[in-house]
């Protein structure tokens, strides 16, 4: 069974009542080691990765720039994995069924909703959140525009049009408001931000400043 | 979302074993879809067998024919530069579809895959005898607004919501399949099911079948060209009504046109009709609208989906006057 030894890289809060849900897991990770039939164990042998129903296989993820070894069950998603086991909450869980764009990460360079991925299918990739982006003190150029062009009400949505404003300008399709509305269209804001939005992402991009 | 197992196999042949010899495994490779449904309990899979570390994600041109391996991603094909050159229409009607965050994610093959977004589909209180076989149908006497206007029965009135696949069908696309027995080619048009009393099931996949590639032969649609998508935002929502328009156009005369359907039936739906209508025809107004007329008359409506009748012959015209006049 694989060894808890993540987290190593990242604050863990232990409170109280989580002791026992750690006694749950770990319990019922045994329990589905038991009930493993042997078929999948010796399918093991031929499949590059796998993990039983309750059980939970090892993880290589860079995150932020940091090499974390991670233990994950296979239904965990990217997002879940990101806010839960990692303390990484700047990521947002709005619909959790990719329809909000709350949950936007690069994946090696590219924005994908954490939402709809699994954890494990992510082995050995680079993920970035919003976390991830400012330069120590210094806010990423976007964050920045962000804030001097008011483009949020009440911020939920925020980290994902972030990280959806940087790759979409890293992507080439920044180059007009109409373009930025239609490549900026996953990101919900029930707030209404959205014409600050874009007039922060053209400020950035008519800027030039490398994102 | 319900418990599972998870493989990621290194090989084609594993994989497939994997799945044919268990009925309850599914392949996932980019997952928009199949975990949006597993968070829904519409679907419980207890195998999820990971294709993405399979060599299918190659785009390229083997002589007059493009082949897109299965796991190339919905956005890498989109702004491929011979897709964008010779196969235009394919490139406008994915980015039709979607966010650039899903496009990101989603593959060719889990495209095709795609089920309907039919909310009584994904309502697991409500009867669906797509999702439940011989339960009912919630949307017939339901609401109904979204649902088919070709080709429904009355076990099922779903559409499928796919962009990517109007155009496949409009470009008389192959798709490559591989299962157990071997691999086969399925014509694209033969590759997705109507209703009938089946609804059920999708597409003509065999047990534990999956598919590699979609090839498409070289045309001579590469100009006059438009995908035309109606929804009820102006981005990032599934289509009312969708219309893919392809025409080859000399001297003023139309040599021959290809037209296809979105949101409209379960299936992407081609009008062959119309086509025929066309060719030889100039590109007017007047023979456009003519064509449309064609298109819809096989239109049954239901009690909220009457408006899709107007909006698909406009459409239908404007698409092909878009087409037209690049």
């Amino acid at each position: 069974m694989p060894q808890e030894n993540d987290q190593q890289n990242y604050p863990q809060k232990k409170e109280k009542h989580e002791a026992r849900r750690d006694f749950l897991k770990q319990s019922s990770a045994m329990m589905a080691l038991a009930l493993t039939p042997p078929l999948v164990m010796k399918a093991a042998q031929h499949d590059e990765a796998i993990a039983g129903i309750f059980e939970k296989m090892p993880l290589s993820l860079e995150i932020n720039g940091k090499k974390v070894q991670l233990s994950v069950e296979p239904r965990v998603t990217l997002l879940d994995l990101l806010r839960e086991q990692l303390q990484l909450t700047g990521t947002k869980k709005g619909c959790d069924h990719g329809q909000c764009g709350a949950c936007t990460v690069h994946v090696n360079g590219q924005r994908i909703n954490s939402c709809l991925t699994l954890a494990v299918m992510q082995e050995g990739k680079k993920i970035t959140t919003i976390e991830g982006i400012a330069n120590g003190d210094q806010l990423h150029p976007v964050q920045e525009a962000f804030i001097k062009h008011d483009g949020f009400q009440c911020g939920y949505c925020t980290p994902g049009q972030i990280m959806s404003a940087v790759a979409c300008i890293r992507e080439g399709h920044a180059g007009s408001p109409t373009e930025i509305r239609e490549f900026m269209s996953g990101n919900i804001c029930r707030c209404g931000a959205y014409d600050n939005i874009v007039n922060a992402i053209m400020d950035v991009k008519q800027g030039g400043t490398a994102v | 979302m319900n418990q599972f197992s998870y493989i990621r196999p290194a090989s084609l042949k594993a994989a497939i074993d994997a799945v044919a010899k268990d009925n309850s495994a599914r392949f996932i490779a980019g997952g928009t879809n199949l975990l949006d449904l597993m968070k829904s309990g519409v679907t419980t899979p207890e195998k999820l067998v990971d294709i993405n570390r399979l060599p299918l994600k190659e785009i390229q041109v083997n002589g007059a024919t493009l082949h897109i391996g299965a796991l190339a991603l919905n956005s890498e094909l989109a702004a491929h530069d011979t897709v964008k050159s010779q196969y235009p229409l394919l490139s406008q009607a994915l980015l039709a579809g979607a966010s650039q965050q899903l496009r990101n994610m989603a593959t060719v093959g889990g495209n095709m895959m795609q089920r309907t977004r039919c909310s009584y589909f994904y309502d697991t209180t409500m009867p669906c005898n797509k999702r439940n076989p011989n339960s009912g149908c919630g949307a017939i006497g339901g609401i109904n607004r979204m649902h088919a206007i070709f080709g429904a029965s009355d076990s099922c009135i779903a559409v499928h919501p796919s962009d990517m696949c109007v155009a496949l069908a409009a470009l008389d696309a192959t798709v490559l399949v591989t299962g157990p027995k071997g691999s086969r080619r399925i014509p694209f048009h033969d590759f997705h099911r109507l209703p009938g009393n089946t609804p059920q099931l999708d597409n003509n996949l065999g047990k534990g079948e999956l598919i590699t590639g979609v090839e498409i032969p070289a045309n001579d649609y590469t100009k006059y060209v438009y995908y035309l998508k109606v929804r009820d935002r102006a981005s990032y929502a599934f289509a009312l009504v969708s219309v893919a328009a392809a025409l080859d156009i000399h001297n003023n005369e139309i040599r021959s046109a290809r037209l296809a359907m979105g949101g409209v039936a379960h299936k992407p739906w081609r009008l062959y009709e119309a086509e025929k209508a066309l060719t030889g025809k100039a590109p007017t107004e007047e023979n456009f609208r003519y064509a449309a007329n064609i298109a819809i008359q096989s239109a049954k409506t239901y009690p909220h989906n009457a408006f899709k009748t107007g909006l698909s012959l406009n459409s239908i015209q404007t698409a092909l006057l878009k087409a037209a006049t690049v």
